[in-house]
């Protein structure tokens, strides 16, 4: 039996099987190893994907059968170094602390092995048992790098498995040598890195002031380090845990040398540069890659534009020609049937069940449901670019439009993934390390017009425009996109005053995808979907049919319609009447709202007879500045839960809603008005 | 390579595409030098510029790893033109 002495403490998140001193493995790199293609590889769909306690980072957790018996895995965040840049450091570094994994895998890269091997410099402090994966090996291969396994594990002093995770290669001989370190039947005697010479003598200094204060579990030679980098959060540790006196010699011998980590840091490429100028051949010089020939293109200022607009167009065109018919097909043939089929059930059940049922759950929640298709084909479309490694070059193109909202390239592809639904958007912003530009594109992203308010778009416009309405369609979209870059640029003056975070991004080396794990991640951004759509919305959908019905069951006496007659006022100046006001309202809990209660309103008419209906009640001035309100209305509610939750506050989710109804309101009077002048 | 000697400093965004230049020191921020450092560039590392139309970010390989870098950071990094003390 194996010799365990984790213990992990969230044993209830465990399925029964997993015993709780099941080894714990934790599975540690850097941005772009092939980490979650190892991660998806070893759990498949034993994982269980939810956020690090008090962060939104993913956190990423599984069970395995590692050689006949159960091992619990979890996936680290990405991180560079494990120095306070970013959560995702911290995060990892604490668990390997806290929680004490039984043995940490270490993924590099053999095609990046100098860059990669820096976070395992920083683990070997950490003082945790180490295996060293060595993946893209076949990259390397192809890029003419030779990396020796047998002569870096020499000079390492740990197991190093090559492996080639994409193709599942290497991963029996890696669980072997995990295996063998849960023995202690592999070597462990790994030398982590000195600080740089001219710097030994400080490091030894801080060491003697901070011997007998170091708090558990921190080993003592990891704190003087770090100390010595300058990391806020153990400076802020050690300041509390101290003697005043203490602290401030130590801060004084910090302050005396405040360029020293570049010492620390210095000190760690020298122990990388020993270990792979004894196992790494490079190719020739002047040897072009793959990766550099194809960014000539991709990467290019004028090309790299061309080739993005082809890419999304493309994204866009499977969209509307199998996501849309598909989503239609879907409302047409499953919510309708489905929601007569339940009317005629109910039909002896009490009136407020019926109408929960078939109004608030089939109605409500059915039709957001109908949208997964689209949505699928999006998370497929962003999965496979992730995955191949163009992301970073869409990010690249874009740097220099992004600047105008003092936002860089990154902020970019979730704002376009903001075109399937704003909700994955703003979980998407996740990927913009500094948090002023994340939350700036927290705040533009529900400007981005997603599937369900063009589908009201698609309805409406051609009653009113007839053969125009493809041209008014574009025109709402290019509206929307010139109110986002406008918020943008206001957003950052206003709030931001102006300050750009840095632009710092590997451009990974392109890849072939790996299909399993494209459809895993299209599988759990689904589901959460799906979990969204059961809760929050199910739960908002259920209270607008309440208030709809509420108090003596006539949806034109009642709650929501006095309301909708109290706002009327603020309507008018759009051209509104009250019926126009209450879809808008209603268009909260789920964009395509806004058509089933006009639907309702005007006397629950087929679509062919609402369309009438509404030409012969609206001029075209108001539905023109119905469908700009529609374009730029609050977020729905699903985007305002994503964004406190994403926020971590009401706040920023309430200035949101505040920001977008003013300029809403703001636009669809101007439209309003500017179409009466014009005769329309 | 001998540069001509002038009185503004050469910074890695003057490198063009092609050439090498040898970082010697960081301006600004303590955060973004860090994450500078994490990703390879320390003083004393050579690097290589891929791409640099004069506008817009630029690519560079440092310690065999490709990275995008914004104008506006690549200006705070001091070089030398070439590889060699």
């Amino acid at each position: 039996m194996t010799d365990c002495h984790a213990t992990p403490t969230q044993g209830r998140e465990q399925p029964a099987h997993i015993q709780a001193d099941a080894p714990l493995i934790a599975l540690a790199g850097q941005p772009n190893m092939g980490k979650s293609t190892l991660f998806n590889l070893l759990t498949g769909l034993n994982q269980h994907v939810g956020n690090w306690p008090g962060k939104t980072v993913e956190r990423r957790e599984g069970h395995f059968d590692l050689n006949g018996r159960p091992a619990r895995l979890v996936d680290l965040p990405g991180a560079y170094s494990l120095t306070t840049n970013s959560p995702e450091e911290v995060i990892a570094r604490e668990f390997i602390l806290r929680e004490k994994p039984t043995v940490v895998i270490a993924m590099v890269s053999a095609a990046n092995l100098e860059r990669s091997l820096y976070l395992v410099a920083e683990l070997a402090a950490l003082e945790a048992p180490l295996v060293v994966a060595l993946n893209m090996v076949d990259v390397a291969a192809q890029e003419g790098i030779q990396v020796d396994a047998r002569a870096l594990e020499r000079s390492l002093g740990v197991p190093v498995v090559p492996l080639t995770a994409s193709k599942a290669l290497g991963v029996r001989e890696l669980l072997a040598v995990v295996d063998q370190v849960l023995e202690r039947d592999a070597p462990q005697d790994v030398h982590p890195p000195a600080v740089r010479a001219d710097h030994q003598e400080i490091l030894d200094r801080l060491g003697t002031l901070l011997a007998g204060h170091i708090p558990a579990p921190y080993p003592p030679g990891w704190i003087a380090l770090k100390l010595l980098e300058g990391d806020v959060d153990v400076m802020a540790m050690m300041k509390a845990e101290l003697p005043a006196g203490v602290w401030a010699d130590v801060y004084a011998v910090l302050r005396a040398h405040d360029d020293a980590f570049l010492a620390v840091v210095s000190g760690r490429y020298e122990w990388i540069g020993h270990l792979i100028r004894s196992a790494v051949t490079h190719p020739k010089v002047g040897q072009v890659g793959i990766t550099e020939r194809l960014d000539r293109w991709a990467a290019h200022p004028v090309w790299g534009l061309f080739i993005l607009a082809g890419i999304l167009g493309l994204v866009f065109w499977l969209t509307f020609s199998i996501g849309s018919p598909l989503q239609e097909w879907l409302e047409s043939r499953l919510i309708v049937p489905l929601a007569g089929l339940a009317a005629g059930a109910l039909t002896g059940a009490p009136f407020w069940l019926q109408g929960m049922i078939v109004d608030g759950l089939i109605g409500g929640v059915g039709s957001v449901l109908t949208f997964l298709p689209i949505l699928v084909i999006f998370f497929a479309a962003f999965a496979l670019i992730e995955d191949v490694g163009y992301m970073a070059r869409a990010a690249y193109v874009m740097d220099n439009l992004m600047h105008l909202m003092g936002l860089h390239g990154k902020s970019f592809l979730p704002l376009f993934l903001g075109f399937g639904c704003n909700v994955p958007a703003i979980m998407g912003t996740r990927v913009i390390e500094a948090w002023p530009a994340r939350l700036l594109t927290i705040l533009i992203a529900p400007l981005v017009p997603c599937t369900a308010r063009m589908a009201v778009v698609t309805f409406i416009a051609p009653v009113f425009f007839g053969a125009n309405a493809v041209w008014v369609s574009w025109g709402l979209i290019l509206l929307s996109l010139l109110a986002l870059v406008g918020s943008g640029v206001l957003l950052n003056r206003a709030i931001f005053k102006g300050q750009r975070s840095a632009f710092v991004m590997e451009m990974p080396l392109y890849h072939i995808p790996n299909a399993r794990t494209i459809g895993l991640l299209v599988w759990q951004r689904s589901i959460a979907f799906v979990k969204k759509a059961g809760t929050a919305i199910l739960g908002m959908s259920l209270l607008v049919w309440v208030l709809s019905y509420l108090p003596n069951g006539e949806l034109n006496t009642s709650f929501l319609a006095r309301f909708g007659q109290f706002l009327e006022p603020v309507g008018r100046w759009m051209g509104f009447d009250w019926r126009l006001t209450v879809a808008l309202i209603t268009s909260f809990p789920a964009k395509e709202n806004a058509i089933a209660t006009l639907g309702v309103l005007f006397g629950n008419s087929p679509e062919a007879g609402l369309a009438a209906a509404l030409a012969a009640s609206f001029s075209t001035a108001t539905a023109l500045s119905f469908l700009v309100v529609t374009m730029l209305f609050i977020p729905c509610m699903a985007t305002v839960a994503v964004i406190k939750q994403e926020t971590n506050s009401w706040r920023w989710a309430l200035l949101s809603v505040l920001l977008l109804l003013a300029l809403s309101i703001l636009a669809g009077t101007g439209v309003y008005h500017l179409a009466g002048w014009l005769g329309l | 390579m001998d540069m001509p000697e002038n009185n503004s400093p050469l910074v890695l965004s003057d490198i063009h595409a092609g050439d090498h230049a040898t970082i010697l020191a960081f301006e600004g921020g303590r955060a973004v030098v860090n994450r500078l450092a994490s990703l390879g560039f320390t003083p004393g590392t050579l690097v290589n510029m891929s791409q640099n139309y004069g506008r817009g970010p630029l690519i560079v390989t440092v310690r065999g790893t490709r990275v995008a870098l914004g104008r506006g950071e690549a200006e705070r990094i001091v070089v030398r033109q070439g590889s060699h003390d």
